[in-house]
């Protein structure tokens, strides 16, 4: 399956219905001031109460089967109901990751017991995971991880330290990435995923800042943390391929697109109540860009749909997306001229601020743009 | 796709690459065309996709006829499809008739296009700019206030002009008494509109625009795996790797743009958002592509006998026609304004 053969994908229509309620869910949390609209929310908006509301209406862990507390709704009702939220601005961090990435991986590589475990409590938004995979010294060289997995009795004990851990400090639980054996010219053999249940007196939790004060990255230090072998994720050994297999669900949905769509939405509506012909043209270009990146995130979710993982795809997706999501910042900015500021009780002024503060993230989380070029570049046959 | 379409577009392919070697596309380069490819194409029964086959039609939808581009658009193929099967044969189909036979092109009248009814039929006098292939053409319809007058050779005379890649853009000067059996009127349930005229002539020229740059990248791609200095092939460079990547993820999003909206045409009431994002993204690409592309060749790519200006120059063309970007981000940013406050999402996801 080849980077040109991806088909564009029209929803079913059934989905309407759905999106509809998804909609008219949040126009009623927003007027009733139960949550506020802003951006880059699947990182900064960390709201249990929301995620219960959600998990209640059956819109977390929508992939997984029944018995599971899900719906097996699929990828593209998965993609409905995302990327309404992130549209609306909604907090979802809370139970970003878990819905995203650890459930689907405990769905594919997990015991019967963990699944019974963890997924019916992540599908009514009750239990919020954390992704332990870079380190001080790890990044994108992810198969260079030096946090080590020790067998022990009934278990392991893990010892090293894990770095910009979205959450960590709230999440039920962390799955980290561990070497378990000596490193051998094949570096991404001998490494494991672990389920460390949180919290736990071995796991030390710190804050790491975001430049603007803000507090959603940890550091996690393990020291001897003990792992029976029951919360061993998958097979020992296996750590790389199952980390990589998510790889085309984390970077390709709506969330590589639209973290700054509400800052873009504001502007639309001033633009719509008092815009002139120039300034349309420029807000229409970002429009149309979106809409074309919209289709790509929607055939890549068809493929996660008919059981592919795209990774390459995904890679694009995110690589262009990321890039967009900083274009719509300097077009409202340079549109709009208002001056960003966090403190404003305006939105425009306030969603700019908080937009251009978190950019850097954009085009690092989930594998550096250049990262994924690379991973592009591969596929073309130059790597 | 289809297996069916999927089948048309592999047969176009053969048949496009057995037609368009350098010696047929550079032969094309000045104003001509690929004689040879259009019997092909016509043997192959693709050169009406899209016309209902009641009116002469091949049958099939907007997204095997913009599958087929693509092709054409990769091997620079001089021919005019899209000017047949999309303009001329939907406007032809869409008032009834049935499509003549031959290659067609099409075009929307200038407001000064002065038309009379006489006893003989209708006066037709004015000038249509830049028509594509018009010199090849059997026949010309030109949409005027709502109806669709079919011209034929004899019906103007025709100053030949070109694109920057060397495709005919004429220049038509019309001084004719039409007969009532060329001219036609749209039956009520047909979608013809001059909106809608540019809207699929836009979404035909960045389906070649996508076709076009996936050649640019094939070329440039080979080109730095051959091309060693410092004692390698360039390719191993990360810069150039980044090149390449940053030219791969643009064709796709203009490939996946135009097939969404290809689908959009042919399944929902409107399409226009989809139209213009389509060429808007097109156009942006073009620019990316063309220029990464000569980079990456060097100097020899910037020559009359290396053969990746074909493309290039086709994507400088194409970007310009049909609308450029700033023109489908004007559409695009009305529809905003239109669309009133809260509704950008209802705008981008089509459901409201």
């Amino acid at each position: 399956m080849d980077l040109w053969s991806l088909e564009p994908v029209a929803l079913p229509a059934e989905l309407d219905v759905l999106r509809r309620d998804v909609r008219a869910f949040l126009a009623k949390e927003l007027s009733s001031g139960r949550i506020a609209a802003n951006c880059d929310q699947w990182l900064g908006g960390w709201d249990h109460a929301f995620s219960l509301r959600l998990g209640e209406r059956g819109w977390i862990g929508m992939a997984f089967p029944a018995q599971y507390g899900g719906s097996a709704a699929g990828a593209l009702a998965r993609f409905v109901v995302t990327e309404e939220l992130l549209a609306a601005g909604a907090p979802v961090a809370a139970h970003w990751i878990a819905d995203r990435q650890s459930g689907p991986g405990l769905l594919k590589f997990g015991t019967e017991e963990q699944k019974r475990a963890f997924l019916p409590r992540i599908a009514r938004g009750e239990c919020f995971f954390a992704a332990g995979m870079s380190e001080p010294d790890t990044g994108s060289d992810l198969a260079s991880v030096r946090t080590r997995g020790r067998q022990v009795n009934g278990g392991w004990r893990l010892t090293g330290t894990k770095v910009w851990v979205s959450g960590a400090h709230r999440a039920h639980a962390m799955i980290a990435l561990a070497r378990t054996e000596p490193r051998t010219a094949n570096r991404h053999a001998g490494l494991t995923q672990f389920i460390i249940e949180l919290p736990d007196p071995d796991v030390h939790i710190r804050p790491i800042r975001l430049l603007t004060g803000e507090h959603h990255f940890n550091e996690v230090v393990l020291d001897e943390v003990f792992v029976p072998n029951a919360r061993v994720l998958g097979e020992p050994g296996s750590g790389w391929h199952q980390v990589t297999s998510e790889l085309a669900m984390e970077r390709s949905g709506p969330e590589r697109i639209l973290s700054t769509f509400p800052l873009l939405a504001v502007a639309a509506d001033h633009l719509a109540e008092n815009g002139e012909r120039s300034s349309a043209s420029r807000v229409g270009a970002v429009v149309g860009r979106l809409w074309a990146l919209r289709q790509l995130s929607l055939a890549v979710a068809g493929r996660l749909e008919a059981g592919a993982a795209p990774a390459v795809e995904a890679a694009a997706v995110k690589d262009l997306g990321t890039r967009f999501e900083s274009v719509v910042i300097d077009t409202v900015r340079l549109l709009s001229q208002v001056v960003p500021d966090l403190g404003s009780n305006r939105p425009l002024p306030r969603m700019l601020a908080e937009s251009i503060l978190h950019s850097p993230g954009f085009t690092l989380r989930g594998g550096t743009n250049e990262i994924l070029r690379g991973v592009v570049a591969k596929e073309l046959g130059v790597r | 796709m289809s297996e069916i379409i999927a089948a048309l577009v592999a047969t176009v392919r053969e048949a496009s690459a057995k037609q368009c070697d350098i010696g047929a596309v550079t032969a094309c380069a000045d104003g001509g065309w690929n004689a040879e490819l259009w019997t092909a194409l016509e043997q192959i029964g693709v050169t009406m996709l899209s016309v209902p086959e009641e009116h002469g039609g091949a049958g099939g939808d907007v997204a095997a006829a913009v599958a087929v581009l693509e092709v054409l658009g990769e091997y620079s193929a001089g021919v005019p499809l899209a000017e047949t099967a999309l303009l001329a044969g939907w406007l032809i189909a869409g008032c009834g008739a049935t499509v003549p036979s031959g290659p067609m092109t099409a075009a929307v009248a200038s407001p000064e296009l002065r038309t009379r009814q006489e006893d003989t039929g209708l006066s037709v006098r004015g000038t249509v700019a830049r028509v594509p292939w018009a010199r090849y053409a059997h026949h010309v319809a030109v949409l005027d206030n709502g109806r669709v007058i079919l011209l034929g050779r004899s019906d103007f005379l025709l100053e030949q002009g070109t694109n920057l890649a060397g495709e005919p853009r004429d220049d038509l000067a019309i001084n004719a008494i039409v007969p009532a059996s060329r001219v036609h009127e749209p039956s009520a349930d047909s979608a013809i509109s001059v909106q809608a005229f540019y809207g699929r002539a836009a979404l035909a020229r960045a389906a070649l625009m996508a076709g076009a740059a996936r050649r640019a990248l094939e070329l440039a791609v080979a080109y730095a795996g051959e091309r060693e200095q410092f004692g390698r092939p360039i390719a191993k460079f990360q810069a150039v790797q980044q090149h390449l990547a940053a030219m791969a993820g643009e064709v796709l999003l203009s490939k996946m743009a135009v097939e969404a909206a290809a689908l959009a045409l042919d399944t929902q009431g409107d399409a226009d958002v989809a139209v213009a994002a389509a060429k808007l993204v097109a156009g942006q690409m073009a620019g990316v592509v063309a220029s990464l592309a000569h980079q990456i060749h060097g100097a020899i790519g910037f020559t009359e006998e290396h053969p990746l200006r074909h493309s290039t120059t086709r994507l400088w063309a194409w970007r310009d026609e049909s609308g450029n970007e700033d023109e489908w981000s004007g559409v695009l940013g009305q529809r905003v304004v239109s669309e009133g406050t809260g509704g950008l999402w209802s705008l981008l996801t089509g459901a409201r």
